[in-house]
């Protein structure tokens, strides 16, 4: 296991490098120029856009650009962005906690609803609950999120149908600007109990994040439900669930130790992978919930060609990513020992 | 003496099988209508539409739908911000949301399994380097390559198409890889290769056939990713240009309507949700009768 | 099944739960009688420091803390006095002398406490960290000061300080537009004090993200891409004084989201609010809605150093061809006003009385077959790429011009390219026919009739006509020499009769600003130029 762990590492070292590669040189391949895009309509001189871009270091050749991107790299500096120069490693830090903090609400949100549902579907297989629950997690599959966005605020906050109970959701925010949280850790529903008003701030928060979570967890939710229902039944098909109840354990008991705690693996899987599509759907849902987090951050510096955010983001997520892989490959094996045996065998 | 029709009856052919365990799938019948209706509006896209889905009424900007008070019997499902049928438009965005999933597919489903292919034959180092672009393509948010995509080839559905078409690859290349590492150890393989059969002939003629059933199921959900991330690139503006109907295109330009003519931002968003059901119905559909473990 | 209900009562919980909140919040904040003003703006400043951002949405976030020399009167294009009391202009023009109020303290905020009053040092340190390039501030946040160079201001040759309260700047040449420029906010006092102990605490890039002022409200923090948050300023100087004790502004990019936000009573104020939800606010009782022509011009130019555009003809055929008013109802959705002339009509020195040449597409054939061209000819539109604040919609506005066009045999194919191509390709000159348009900084004609119009114009590029007419420039290179403000005008006046007959532009639109408050809103003022001011705002 920790040879596996090990090789994981050095593998990740060579991802860093490529990653790198990529977000240099695509960004590079975007016609246009950052300081004739800062300049818009009225420009400057030839002399001072010449000075403008010395200053930015944009006139070196690539290669030396390339060169000092990755040392600067390697002692944790991504370089200061070409618009609001600050350190892109900071602005990242700023941002992430919120993103994150989204992600892993829409994650629990998707698995709360995914998980039963899918255990229910499994258990009433081919009855109307079955069709009903899988019917309804495909259509969330196929849901374009960031129409879907809008139609919550619409539906949910603005109530436009003047529906009973709803109309209380904000329309867009992390928090009312009534409640001054300073940010300690950068994750809202930790900082909010340093602060005062630590309830109703938290409610205030929970309140916020609760539509941009359902718009963003909802095709997550879609595809637990689908994997829980499907690796369930295959498990309830084996001999050894059959020996169980037929030894006299109640369905409901070996359901949940037996069958679940089996079925759990590709289950993990599908929460790891839910976590890539989340971070996707952070950039849609940011947009539409007005969000503070680094989807938004980027698709603004793909726009205003700001090459170091660029490459600097795109490797601090791709980074992030190939973490979380990790840390769900890792997870794997811990719940397996069946697994981790052949890994070690296979070495 | 066995009759031959009960032979037949017992021991039912791979299509039979199939064809058998897929009528049974509601979901994938109801999807593969949904499918064909969809591509028939879109082929007679032409004969349906009431007007021209790029011209503009002067004067006749946001003329509600039929259920609104105002609406008019020239334009069923009203017209948007510029005076331009709705409906037509829809019929329109048909063709263009069913292509691009199509060209989508097709592109990503060539270049994915002929570097697949070549990665599981080969192995080695050319396996270790392609799978390593592979994870690092897969490591990249898809949404902000294909943002970064559509930035370098500039901004059109063309682009959007091969932008989106790209971040498909790594899957299939996954898929065809993984299917032949798995079919290379089989004897009929090992067996033909000692006869001499070389190269990529083996992997074409002998592994291609058996690795099909996951590649047209892979094929359906690209086809609906597809659509859904054109529709995605269209929405952030950068996927097909106003005057196309593309759909995510059009919510977007609509966006602003949201609250004054809410049809506008719905419809293009019910036909998306719709279109992208139909092929998610049909490919789970397809995986149930293709997979044999589940055919028990 | 069981488990449905308990959700169901855990939501039904946590809703009355919030509404309670809400009520308590109410209470709390009638007790204290302190107010937070909320204003919900369109996306994320790019900075603190005006010398250094140049976008709108950072100088709206700007302008609550900062002051400079002379103003821009509220709601009009007068310049007036602000931290200088006065000023006076040498006979030659080259000597500009600004005597500066003595009353004037900077903020105190959590790492700074000024102990003297603003002062020609301060008037100092703002003007040469830009100007000089070894000013030890020059460098700090990287350099590059894009106003100061596009206002030309290396048009000063040196700035004296007299005494304490008396500073001079001295022009190499006179020019007219200089006083106006000095309104901008790349002008802004900042205080040379904090940047002193900023330097010695080598943190000197906190006097740009920590910004220490003289205006009506204290920069408290920022939370990035999330809210700004200010506090009134007890000791402000200014005449309109902060009437709520908190300034909160809330970047909410999307456009209606923030719609919905205003309506839901979650912003006092919106900025950018879309036109299209226009009925909707107007609907709606608890809201109030503002607009007013804005500086700017939407305008399509000929490339008159390209055929057929270098023949006068063709330039009026088209502008017969276009059916002008249609774009203002579809791309403005009314919020527009007909241009007329090449400067927008809130300017001073607008004419009035120029010849229009209507939509009239016989007329407009007419002219084409007196060109030589009866059967029209195939051309291109340069679309506007991006949304800018004098036009919404450029593509959509192209596709309507080729619709236009293509009714009297024009053929126009629609190009575009990324903005920063576009504005670089423009500047080259090579496009035939442009869709481009114009900001004014600080309500000077000059912006528009000489800088877009003119002959050196012309050779920098930002004269997208490349067009150079004698009798034309003559008249603005002499406007730009006067400072009288009464000659400038009749100078300006007859240049746009020039323009007129010439025709280098069909001069389109401008775009209404358009503003929405809360109904309870009260002491906000619309401005010409497009920025927010939050002093004198309250709420009921």
């Amino acid at each position: 296991m920790i040879r596996y762990s090990l090789k994981k590492l050095a593998l990740l070292a060579i991802t860093f490098l490529g990653l790198s590669i990529v977000a240099f040189s695509l960004i590079r391949m975007v016609p246009g120029d950052p300081v004739l895009m800062m300049l818009g309509e009225r420009g400057a001189s030839p002399e001072s856009y010449a000075e403008m871009k010395a200053t930015l270091g944009l006139d070196q050749p690539y290669i030396k650009q390339f060169g000092l991107f990755i040392w600067h790299a390697v002692h944790g500096d991504l370089g200061n962005s070409i618009v609001s120069n600050q350190s892109v490693v900071r602005e990242f830090f700023d941002r992430f906690p919120a993103t994150l903090e989204l992600s892993v609400v829409a994650l629990l949100f998707a698995m709360m609803v995914g998980l039963p549902l899918g255990i229910i579907a499994a258990i009433k297989r081919n009855t109307f609950f079955d069709y009903a629950f899988m019917g309804v997690s495909l259509v969330g599959y196929s849901m374009p999120i960031f129409w879907w966005g809008l139609i919550l605020i619409l539906v949910a906050s603005v109530n436009v149908f003047d529906l009973p109970f709803f109309g209380w959701t904000p329309v867009s925010g992390r928090i009312s600007p009534m409640f001054e949280i300073d940010s300690v850790t950068g994750f809202l529903f930790i900082d909010v109990w340093f602060s005062k008003d630590s309830w109703a701030a938290f409610w205030d928060a929970l309140k916020h994040v609760l539509l941009p979570a359902i718009a963003m967890g909802t095709i997550p939710l879609a595809v637990i439900a689908r994997m829980t229902r499907s690796s369930l039944l295959e498990v309830l098909g084996e001999d050894y669930i059959r020996t169980a109840k037929a030894k006299g354990l109640s369905t409901r008991r070996v359901i949940m130790v037996h069958a679940l705690r089996n079925a759990m693996i590709p289950i993990v899987t599908v929460i790891g992978l839910s976590f890539g599509m989340v971070i996707k759907g952070a950039i849609l849902t940011e947009t539409i919930f007005s969000w503070p987090g680094i989807g938004r951050w980027l698709v603004n510096s793909v726009t205003s060609l700001d090459y170091p955010v660029i490459q600097g983001g795109v490797l601090l997520i791709g980074m992030a990513i190939v973490v979380v892989n990790l840390i769900v490959d890792l997870a794997y094996l811990w719940i397996d020992p069946k697994l981790r045996d052949a890994h070690d065998r296979s070495k | 003496m066995i009759d031959q029709n009960e032979l037949n009856a017992q021991m039912p052919t791979g299509f039979q099988d199939f064809w058998h365990s897929f009528r049974q799938n509601k979901g994938a019948l109801i999807g593969t209508w949904i499918i064909l209706i969809f591509i028939l509006i879109a082929m007679l896209a032409s004969l349906l539409a009431p007007h021209d889905p790029t011209k503009i009424f002067e004067g006749k900007y946001l003329v509600p739908p039929f259920w609104q008070d105002g609406s008019s019997s020239e334009f069923i499902l009203g017209t948007d911000d510029l005076g331009r049928d709705l409906l037509s438009r829809l019929i329109y965005g048909a063709r263009i949301s069913v292509g691009v999933g199509f060209l989508v597919t097709v592109f990503s489903l060539i270049a994915g399994t002929l570097i697949g292919l070549l990665a599981g034959y080969r192995g080695g180092r050319t396996d270790t380097i392609i799978m390593r672009v592979m994870d690092i393509l897969m490591a990249l948010p898809s949404i902000l390559l294909a943002i970064v995509v559509v930035a370098i080839l500039g901004t059109g559905l063309f682009n959007a198409v091969v932008a989106v078409s790209i971040i498909k690859i790594p899957s299939f290349v996954r898929l065809v890889r993984a299917s032949v590492i798995v079919e290379k150890q089989k004897d009929y393989v090992v067996a033909s290769k000692t006869f001499g059969a070389s190269g990529f002939r083996q992997a074409f003629i002998n592994i291609f056939p058996n690795i099909l059933a996951p590649l047209i199921v892979q094929s359906t959900l690209a086809f609906s990713d597809g659509i859904l991330d054109i529709a995605a690139l269209g929405f952030l503006g950068l996927g097909a240009q106003p005057p196309l109907p593309e759909w995510g295109t059009m919510l977007v330009s609509a966006k602003n309507f949201f609250q004054s003519a809410s049809y506008i931002v719905t419809l293009p968003g019910v036909c998306i949700l719709i279109v992208v059901l139909g092929f998610n119905l049909l490919g789970d559909g397809l995986r149930d009768a293709l997979d044999p473990r589940l055919k028990k | 099944m069981k488990k449905m209900s308990l959700m169901m009562l855990v939501m039904t919980y946590l809703a009355s739960c919030t509404q309670n909140e809400q009520v308590n919040l109410h209470a709390a904040e009638s007790k204290r009688t302190d107010k937070t003003l909320i204003y919900c703006s369109e996306g994320s400043p790019s900075g603190f420091n005006p010398q250094i951002t140049e976008d709108a949405t950072s100088i709206n976030a700007e302008n609550p803390y900062y002051n400079r020399l002379v103003t821009i009167q509220r709601g009009t294009t007068n310049v007036v006095a602000d931290l200088a009391s006065s000023w006076s202009i040498s006979k030659d023009q080259k000597e500009y002398t600004f005597v500066l109020r003595k009353d004037v303290k900077f903020h105190t905020t959590a790492n700074f406490k000024p102990t003297r009053n603003m002062n020609a040092d301060d008037v100092l340190f703002s003007f040469n960290r830009q100007r000089l390039k070894d000013h030890p501030y020059h460098k700090v946040g990287g350099g590059n000061y894009l106003y100061f160079e596009a206002m030309e201001m290396d048009i000063i040759q040196d700035i004296q300080k007299v005494n304490d309260s008396t500073v001079k700047f001295f022009l190499k040449r006179p020019d007219s537009v200089f006083l106006a420029n000095l309104t901008m906010e790349f002008a802004s006092i900042l205080s040379a004090e904090y940047a002193d102990a900023m330097m010695k605490a080598k943190t000197p890039d906190k006097v740009d993200t920590m910004p220490v002022g003289t205006g009506p409200f204290v920069f408290k923090s920022y939370q990035k891409d999330s809210v700004i948050r200010y506090e009134a300023n007890p000791e402000y100087y200014g005449a309109i004084k902060p009437q709520v004790e908190r300034l909160v502004i809330l970047i909410t990019p999307d456009a209606s989201v923030r719609t919905q936000k205003i309506k839901a009573g979650e912003c006092h104020i919106i900025a950018e609010p879309s036109i299209a939800d226009r009925k909707i606010f107007e609907n709606d009782s608890n809201l109030k809605t503002y607009s007013m022509t804005g500086l700017n011009m939407t305008y399509l130019a000929f490339n008159t150093k390209k055929k057929p555009f270098d023949n006068l003809l063709v330039r009026k055929a088209i502008f017969h061809a276009l059916n002008r008013g249609a774009y203002i109802d579809a791309i403005f959705h009314g919020m527009g006003e007909l241009a007329e002339s090449a400067v927008p009509p809130a300017t001073w020195g607008f004419n009035n009385n120029l010849p229009t040449y209507e939509y009239d597409i016989q007329k407009s054939k007419q002219l084409l077959a007196k060109a030589g061209m009866p059967n029209g000819f195939s051309t291109e539109i340069w679309a506007l790429p991006v949304t800018r604040p004098y036009n919404p919609d450029g593509r959509k506005m192209a596709e309507m011009m080729q619709a236009d066009l293509a009714k009297v045999g024009i053929k126009v194919k629609i190009v575009t390219f990324d903005w920063p191509t576009f504005l670089a390709k423009s500047r080259n000159g090579e496009h035939s026919m442009l869709m481009f348009g114009w900001i004014s900084d600080n309500g000077d004609p000059d912006s528009f009739l000489y800088t877009q119009l003119s002959c050196s114009g012309a050779e920098a590029g930002s004269n997208r006509a490349f067009w150079c007419f004698k009798p034309y420039n003559d008249i603005v290179e002499k406007a730009k020499r006067v400072s009288d403000i009464q000659q400038r005008t009749e100078l300006y006046m007859d240049a746009q009769k020039i323009f007129k007959e010439q025709l280098p532009w069909v001069p389109l639109a401008s775009a209404k600003a358009f503003r929405v408050t809360r109904k309870n809103v009260t002491g906000y003022v619309m401005d010409p130029l497009g920025r927010d001011f939050f002093d004198g705002v309250n709420y009921q």
